[in-house]
């Protein structure tokens, strides 16, 4: 079951998201399997069997909802990224560069200039979906994907920034790479973001993203 | 005890039922792409449905047990053992699978389960973020699977009821419910038959056959997906999400298949055809609740077969 917070994404929508999670994880309605939030959604996955009615569970989903309008939000974490761009880490560096009719070096300054805020986690674990990106670095997909692209790759797809955590196909183009690890599936907290969260881009050296692995 | 893999098939892999509660993180539920069959093969042999057992597809794989055990199977026909009752394994016998003669998937229950690690609530291998299962892999020949000891019999010859089983077939006509953008395609899903394009897997069932317009091209933004969600991307060509699916997705839904059907859309080979028909939200919850009542039975009734 979705719940739709808001149309467009902006700051209040993704804070009412991300009040309204918290509020469900807190006190789910009986019957709740999982909450998935994203930039305008919530989704509460139910067990069939064990909700005692589906408008009733409805229904309270819909007061959960209202009241998440209301209630205040926590400060979120701030995220610093390093990352070593352009070269054989972001063979894409100059078709963002030719497209945004500016130079290398000036898109990495528009690149590491935002607060960019993670509106989604997904498509593989740990993969944050940044918004934020100065419109003139937004640039198409590819129109053929990549069989492999790098873990740690940081890459453009559309209007949207984001991250592989892990080595996989994809249609971003890769503007550079961090060292950081991004998702670890032994540790208590496996991934480094969740929705909500601020992240900054701090260029670095080849030789600085050596030395942090 | 110990299981050696002497020849690993096609794409065998650990899998249980999924993981549940790190789909905010991206971590996709994953586990048997046919949860009712791996549940079956798992209380045929006296453990809980949720048991790690092991996914084979399309060419079966071949085993040696290293001690006495309880062994079933259930899903698609691949030779080697009869389905729907467990056998029992004498230690240094092999028992080998060949190819799917009918469905896709065979999942592999022993008494007792794998030793698998369970990472974030699950034990299924994640096979496109390498983690989970053994090794975050598929097997290898050669691989050795650790087996919990249990001492374990049954009495009697007995079946498990084939009327319980779904109705597994190379054109089935599977339920779905109405998806959020199903207003923006003219003409139904209900309507075509496809067929299953072999760039199917873990990850979606991908149709080919009639092909989908879309009135407008409005750009969505992503929300959660879940297996069962029938996504149309511009190509027009439907993809079932299934285990693997991504977390959040942004193309059109058009339907979503319900659970309880997803295990006749697992059984699907390359070139299988498929048809839909529409469901009320309402009746995809009853038979869901007919489903675990029915597995509820069969566990109570097999609780008394095993000593």
């Amino acid at each position: 079951m979705a719940i739709e917070v808001g149309e467009v994404v902006t700051t209040a929508v993704l804070a009412k998201v991300g009040a309204l999670t918290l509020k469900l994880r807190k006190d789910p309605p009986r019957g709740t399997v999982e909450i998935v939030p994203a930039a305008t959604t919530v989704t509460v996955f139910y067990d069939p069997c064990r909700i005692t009615g589906f408008k009733d569970f409805c229904a309270e989903l819909e007061i959960f909802a209202n009241k998440a309008k209301l209630a205040k939000v926590k400060k979120p974490r701030a995220i610093i990224v390093p990352v070593c761009y352009g070269g054989e880490f972001g063979p894409e560096l100059s078709v963002v560069a030719t497209q945004a009719k500016l130079t290398e070096k000036a898109v990495v300054v528009l690149h590491t200039k935002p607060v960019y805020t993670v509106h989604a986690v997904g498509f593989m674990p740990g993969f944050p979906y940044l918004g934020g990106l100065n419109p003139k670095l937004h640039t198409p997909r590819l129109d053929q994907p990549r069989v492999i692209v790098a873990a740690g790759s940081v890459g453009i797809g559309g209007s949207q920034t984001g991250i592989y955590p892990f080595e996989s196909p994809g249609g971003w183009n890769l503007i550079g790479r961090t060292p950081l690890k991004l998702f670890q599936a032994e540790e208590v907290e496996p991934s480094l973001f969740s929705v909500g969260d601020r992240v900054m881009f701090k260029a670095i050296t080849m030789e600085e993203f050596e030395k942090w692995k | 005890m110990e299981i050696t893999v002497i020849r690993p098939g096609m794409l065998t892999t650990v899998q249980d039922l999924g993981r549940c509660g790190h789909r905010a993180l991206g971590v996709s539920p994953g586990g048997a792409m046919d949860p009712f069959a791996l549940r079956m093969a798992n209380l045929l042999v006296g453990n809980d449905g949720n048991t790690a057992g092991l996914e084979m597809t399309l060419a079966g794989a071949e085993f040696e047990f290293g001690a006495d055990t309880l062994v079933a199977v259930a899903g698609a026909d691949m030779g080697g053992l009869e389905s729907r009752r467990p056998h029992r394994v004498k230690a240094g016998e092999r028992v080998k699978f060949g190819p799917a003669k009918q469905g896709c998937r065979t999942y592999l229950a022993v008494a007792g389960g794998f030793q698998i690690k369970s990472l974030l609530g699950g034990c299924g291998t994640d096979l496109r973020s390498k983690f989970g299962g053994h090794a975050g892999r598929a097997l290898l020949a050669g691989d050795v699977l650790e087996v919990h000891d249990v001492k374990r019999d049954f009495t009697g010859v007995w079946f498990a009821d084939q009327s319980m089983f779904p109705n597994y077939s190379a054109s089935p006509v599977i339920r779905v419910v109405v998806g959020a953008e199903a207003a923006e395609f003219s003409g139904g899903i209900s309507r075509p038959e496809f067929t299953v394009s072999a760039k199917s897997d873990r990850m979606g069932i991908r149709l080919d056959g009639a092909k989908f317009a879309r009135n407008g091209s409005r750009q969505l933004i992503s929300s959660a997906v879940n297996p069962g969600t029938i996504q149309v991307p511009p190509d027009g060509e439907p993809i079932v999400l299934m285990a693997d699916a991504q977390t959040i997705g942004g193309y059109p839904r058009i339907a979503h298949v319900i659970s309880a059907d997803l295990p006749l859309l697992a059984q699907l080979k390359p070139g299988d055809k498929v048809r839909f028909t529409n469901v009320k939200i309402a009746a995809a919850h009853q038979v869901w609740r007919e489903r675990e009542r029915n597995f509820g039975l069969l566990a109570q009734g097999l609780h008394m077969k095993f000593q």
